[in-house]
């Protein structure tokens, strides 16, 4: 059950609820991640995972709980509360479940965006110009395009990012996040609405991502196959409730979350 | 064909609306009733012609999308003239210098002796031109709708006006105190409404504007009340006296001056993080706040800066006009405003200005029409918008030039 020693944690949540009025979305859910891991949170439908997600990156304020993060070479911080943008701004990155990009900004500027908090252009610079705004406009359109080259958007650069098919939205969207130089990368359902062949191609752009930038990932997937493949470790979720963790091996024979998943006839 | 029918049936159906109207008129003198039928065939032809024609654009217009939709590829795409315009520097510069120098003589060709019409009505179009793109920052770049627009322009003319008045301050000394008065204000209001967004902001911001008109007419000991405030001195040029003819062309040169500020500011800010910022924001706030952009700071800076020329240009308005009262800012002036930004596309620079100098020289040149002016001025606005909801000048795609390692900026796949 115990994660791979080699590693320092990076997130550590403990406890973490959510309640939605009289509805407890997340149930005392407890995660942790460590360097250069690829973590999966899996679940039912309505399990809670995207509302952990939000809890995690500060879009809600979760009603109980612990959530630390552990950046590497930085000092460790609780960051129940903070604002999404602190948050980002400490190295935690995002994607969405129903795609949210910025439709009518090219496919280049979505990546740019993710730049905001690591560069300080103020409007004083802006207007005059300045050195320091010139060369950090500079820094911001390389490193976007070197992103884009990353994920195979780079022919795109200039397209609006509402023309790009439903695989490279996903995509973009995963440029968009490495933008902001994060350490650990949350992908909530990267391959949702995506075919065979441009799941395969996810599959291969995470482990490469992972491999080349050292991230750690955390994701929520449906797609079984894809999650049995790159994930390290897996954490299962139903009705808010952690019910299992472990190596794919392991849940993949957990009665519980065969129960889960198929439900109690099928298991008998 | 079925175009035709259906003219012809909308025809009709005008001839038998308009009857009483248009045909039957009882002439109370003779004490008898005159049946005009040369009126009904000519609404009969008049409504064919103008349904015809409509069927005909919105066909055209379906078909055009079709054939959009039709092939995917975004290089056949027919490019707008100023998408053109954008991405070829030397034209852009060419149509820049031929703008910038007509601009620049516009006075002498249109004034002759003490004949300053056109100037002065040059002065309330470039007013409102710098208007329209102050309010582009909030509106049309960050997204904010901000239906009260107009609170701004009235701090800025109040500021000159109470100053000039009060302390005897100058022309040039009010100006920039009047933009950081209409920002002061900016910012006083966003702090409150930063968690708002949408109809809820139009709502408040509304409110903003009614209290501010309130309070001017009301408070008269320190506003003048509905009276106003009267002999607001003019720009003073070196001491040196101008009779009103080289004040008018004078002010003019003034405003021209602020519309270039105004453009090459906002221009910059729109091409620097900050600008991709608003946007962002104006696409989709949670994205922009995950993506690590900070709300509050961004909405606040969109609102001030936007006040900010606002409150600039209000010190030009009450210096050109020598006096102001709360009616100058109203909320049709906000609605104008607004108008301007919407028809002339949404954070687009030249959209604004043509669609600002339209909005207000038309209904000036109009005059001769009368009582038509307004109808022709709504019926080309809801056209306008039926035809063109995207605005004049809009889906501008920025390129950037970016030097690769591989240098395989159009290699692979």
């Amino acid at each position: 059950m115990m994660a791979k020693s080699n590693g320092k944690k990076l997130l550590e949540v403990s406890g973490l609820t959510m309640d939605f009025g009289g509805l407890r979305a997340v149930d005392s859910v407890g995660l942790d991640i460590f360097e250069g891991e690829i973590v999966a949170l899996i679940g039912p439908n309505g399990a809670g995972k995207t509302t952990f997600f939000n809890c995690v990156t500060g879009i809600y304020e979760p009603t109980a709980g612990e959530v630390l993060i552990h950046p590497p070479g930085g000092t460790s911080k609780r960051i129940n509360g903070m604002k999404p943008n602190s948050i980002t701004t400490l190295g935690m990155a995002r994607t969405f479940q129903n795609i949210r990009l910025f439709p009518a900004m090219t496919v280049l500027e979505n990546v740019m965006i993710g730049r905001h908090c690591r560069t300080s252009t103020t409007i004083l610079d802006a207007i005059l110009s300045s050195r320091k705004a010139a060369r950090e406009e500079k820094e911001t359109i390389d490193k976007s395009y070197r992103l884009l080259e990353k994920v195979g958007l780079a022919n795109e650069a200039d397209e609006f990012s509402r023309n790009l098919s439903y695989g490279a939205q996903r995509r973009l969207e995963i440029a968009r996040a490495m933008a902001t130089d994060p350490f650990l990368l949350l992908l909530d359902e990267p391959a949702a609405g995506m075919n065979p062949q441009e799941t395969h191609d996810l599959d291969e752009l995470i482990v490469r991502i992972r491999k080349e930038d050292k991230l750690a990932i955390l994701l929520i997937e449906h797609d079984m196959k894809l999650v049995m493949s790159i994930s390290d470790r897996i954490y299962v979720m139903e009705y808010g409730k952690e019910i299992a963790q472990g190596t794919p091996r392991e849940i993949k024979e957990n009665p519980r979350v065969i129960e889960a998943y198929l439900g109690e006839e099928a298991h008998a | 064909m079925a175009n035709m029918k259906r003219s012809l049936g909308i025809g009709l159906w005008f001839m038998f609306l308009t009857l009483p109207l248009m045909v039957v008129r009882v002439n109370t003198i003779n004490q008898e009733i005159e049946w005009r039928w040369s009126n009904m065939i000519w609404v009969g032809i008049c409504a064919f012609a103008i349904a015809w024609l409509w069927q005909f654009s919105i066909n055209r217009r379906a078909n055009q999308r079709a054939h959009v939709a039709a092939d995917a590829h975004p290089e056949v795409e027919k490019l707008s003239f100023a998408q053109r315009l954008a991405d070829d520097p030397v034209l852009s510069k060419r149509v820049l210098l031929v703008a910038a120098a007509a601009a620049v003589v516009f006075p002498w060709l249109v004034s002759t002796g003490q004949n300053f019409y056109h100037v002065n009505v040059m002065v309330s179009a470039l007013i409102f031109v710098v208007l329209g793109l102050g309010l582009n920052i909030t509106v049309g770049l960050a997204g904010l709708l901000d239906l009260g627009y107009i609170a701004f322009f009235a701090v800025g003319a109040y500021t000159y006006a109470l100053l000039s008045k009060n302390f005897d301050l100058g022309f040039w000394t009010c100006l920039p105190l009047g933009g950081l008065m209409g920002m002061l204000f900016g910012i006083v209001l966003g702090f409150p409404i930063l968690r708002l967004r949408g109809d809820y902001l139009a709502i408040v911001t509304l409110g903003f504007a009614s209290i501010t008109k309130i309070v001017l007419e009301n408070w008269d000991t320190v506003f003048g009340g509905a009276a106003g405030i009267a002999n607001i001195p003019r720009p003073e040029f070196f001491g040196m006296a101008l009779d009103g003819r080289q004040k008018s062309v004078y002010t003019y040169y003034i405003v021209l001056a602020l519309v270039a500020l105004t453009i090459l500011v906002t221009n910059r800010l729109k091409n620097s993080r900050i600008g991709r910022a608003w946007m962002a924001l104006r696409e989709d706030e949670i994205a922009c706040v995950a993506m690590g952009v900070d709300m509050a700071r961004t909405k606040l800076s969109a609102y001030a800066l936007g006040a900010f020329w606002a409150g600039l240009v209000g010190v030009i308005f009450a210096a050109h006009n020598n006096f102001i009262n709360p009616d100058s800012f109203t909320f049709m002036d906000s609605a104008m405003i607004l108008a301007m930004v919407v028809l002339g596309g949404m954070g687009s620079i030249l959209g604004v200005i043509i669609a600002a100098l339209a909005l207000k020289l038309l209904p000036e040149y109009l005059r001769a029409f009368a009582e038509y002016r307004m109808l022709v001025f709504g019926g080309v606005m809801v056209l306008m918008m039926i035809f063109r909801p995207q605005g004049l000048i809009n889906n501008m795609r920025r390129k950037y030039e970016c030097d690769t390692v591989e240098g395989n900026h159009d290699g692979e796949k």
